[in-house]
């Protein structure tokens, strides 16, 4: 299964080695990533691969939420299908 | 949060561009900041080998079969809802209608399927539960007469039960004694909850064309031509249809009907994706999905707020018919392609006190109720959650749904009137019945008599328009 997960919030130091720590330790395999600051907003949107992933998803998108409220982003992680019904016929 | 749009590098996987930044952003948008949500997976669930003499029995084996079969709906919901990252407000059920169920039994009194129903939702988790209905288009049976005489005390002595009631349909006609019958019903269930505003009269419907498979509240139940179990689901949005709407500020009416039609294809496979996940996790078959644009009482949720965003100064102003006609078959358009079953209701609702611009259009004169009767041959319901001075007579409420029903039955299409005479309030006073529910102004009605017509009682003939074989 893959999921997309979305970073937003104000730019600093150390947030996609944040990120990324989290899905390591989870072994949540990152398929793509594209990121770019507006404003001094950040915007991170990682495709990932969850289908070996060693946590349930809901503990993975608590483990995510939690590091977001921590560095003050909102960190959201959705099943890609939710994306590919609303914009793909 | 306010979300920036930015232009990144679609996903590229196998050679083909999956999705792009741009989309996803405008999906979590829409969720964020527009109030796009599910309003409501409703699981429809049979209750037809529930029947038995003994009324204690009988409640056993639907309290039974609920709570079996619903048992993980609420768990299914809340899992969709965090691994898709869409809100999933309701998780509802809606049964057979009781009165055929409770037939068999030689009670006089059906309250006890109510509370049965109640606990059953209690247990399972869930807010509201409908089927405590009947339907009489044609003539009433010996359990839809003692049902229908339950609504009052079922209805005031719960708190999840919604009921319904069918009197009128294109095929059948317009029963009239069960219109005049409904007037005293209404009457006597707002006064046994006099004290929360006549409450119990937002838990209860008067259907003409009432669908088997809606999956909205309070009008929902569980048809005779459905499955044994079965999984509708509700899709709603009105924000995000105005916020799509504010980019064509100024543009023609045909952009218009184009920006409706895409944003409801867009809902509209949420709705589709949801509905289908939901009954491969249920095991149980899917049914329909429902494009309403069902507005809440929270701000950025109003219907009322489309209609004036195409250019009406208030919902209710001269115009508002053509809005909400473009609005409603626009809606319709884009929905119908994106998911493979439509049904239930389908189009747009206007239920005055869940909707804050209709409640505001209402508040400063521009919005009555013959307006929203004109109103309601064009969208997809009836009148809707009206509040009038609670010394209006069961006649004049009759006559209300009557004038209701021929517009459905003439129009074949459903109509439905959920109407709350609350107890010693007077035109202009403010009802408040609580967050779901929301709240408005007492509305005036014509103060000349239909008491004659009404007690005439008998059935209008079916119209010539449904002579169709």
């Amino acid at each position: 299964m893959k999921a997309v997960i979305t970073v937003i919030g104000k730019d600093r130091v150390g947030i996609i080695a944040a990120i990324s720590a989290i899905l390591a330790e989870s072994n949540v395999n990152i398929l793509d990533i594209s990121q770019t600051i507006m404003q001094e907003y950040f915007t991170m949107i990682m495709l990932v691969d969850i289908s070996k992933s060693n946590i349930s998803f809901n503990e993975l998108a608590e483990k995510l939420e939690s590091k977001g409220k921590e560095l003050a982003l909102s960190v959201r992680i959705q099943h890609e299908d939710i994306f590919n019904s609303m914009h793909r016929i | 949060m306010k979300i920036f749009l930015t232009p990144c590098i679609g996903y590229r996987q196998g050679g083909a561009v999956m999705i792009n930044s741009l989309e996803i952003i405008e999906t979590i948008k829409m969720i964020q900041e527009e109030n796009l949500d599910i309003r409501t997976i409703t699981m429809g669930i049979s209750l037809r080998d529930c029947c038995h003499s003994d009324i204690n029995i009988a409640c056993t084996k639907i309290y039974d079969k609920i709570t079996r079969l619903a048992a993980n709906l609420v768990k299914v919901g809340d899992e969709i809802e965090r691994e898709y990252g869409i809100p999933i407000i309701h998780k509802r059920v809606a049964v057979t209608p009781i009165s055929i169920i409770a037939e068999s039994c030689d009670s006089a009194n059906y309250v006890k399927f109510a509370e049965t129903m109640e606990k059953a939702a209690d247990t399972i988790g869930i807010n509201f539960i409908g089927g405590f209905s009947a339907l009489v288009h044609k003539g009433f049976t010996k359990g839809d007469r003692i049902l229908i005489n339950s609504i009052p005390e079922a209805l005031s002595t719960t708190k999840k039960v919604c009921s319904s009631v069918c009197v009128a349909t294109t095929k059948s006609g317009i029963n009239m004694d069960a219109v005049r019958e409904m007037g005293y019903i209404i009457k006597k269930a707002s006064e046994l909850t006099a004290d929360e505003g006549g409450i119990a009269c937002t838990k209860l419907v008067v259907f003409a064309n009432a669908p088997d498979d809606n999956p909205f509240m309070a009008g929902a139940f569980h048809g005779i031509g459905e499955p044994e179990c079965v999984i509708n689901v509700g899709i709603s949005g009105p924000g995000t249809v105005k916020s799509a709407l504010e980019k064509v500020r100024g543009q023609d009416l045909g952009v218009v009907a184009e920006t409706i039609k895409k944003t409801a294809f867009k809902i509209t496979r949420v709705g589709q994706l949801v509905a289908r996940e939901a009954s491969r996790r249920l095991n149980v078959s899917f049914g329909i999905v429902d494009l309403s644009l069902a507005p809440t009482p929270a701000i950025g949720d109003s219907v009322a707020h489309i209609l004036e965003e195409m250019g009406l100064e208030k919902c209710g102003t001269h115009g508002t018919i053509a809005a909400l006609a473009l609005l409603n078959d626009a809606v319709k358009k884009g929905g119908t392609m994106a998911s493979s079953y439509v049904g239930g209701l389908s189009g747009a609702f206007i239920p005055v006190s869940e909707d804050s611009g209709m409640v505001e259009a209402v508040r400063c004169g521009a919005l009555s109720i013959e307006k929203l009767e004109a109103m309601t041959s064009v969208c997809s319901v009836g009148l809707d959650m009206i509040i009038v001075p609670g010394d209006t007579s069961p006649e004049t409420i009759s006559a209300v749904i009557a004038d209701e029903m021929a517009i459905g039955v003439v129009n074949s299409k459903t109509t439905a009137v959920r109407i709350i005479p609350a107890p010693g309030k007077k035109e202009g006073d403010m009802v408040e019945f609580g967050s779901l529910l929301g709240g408005g102004p007492v509305m005036g009605l014509n103060k000349y008599s239909s008491k004659d017509f009404i007690n005439r009682g008998g059935r209008i003939p079916a119209p010539i328009q449904s002579l169709k074989n």
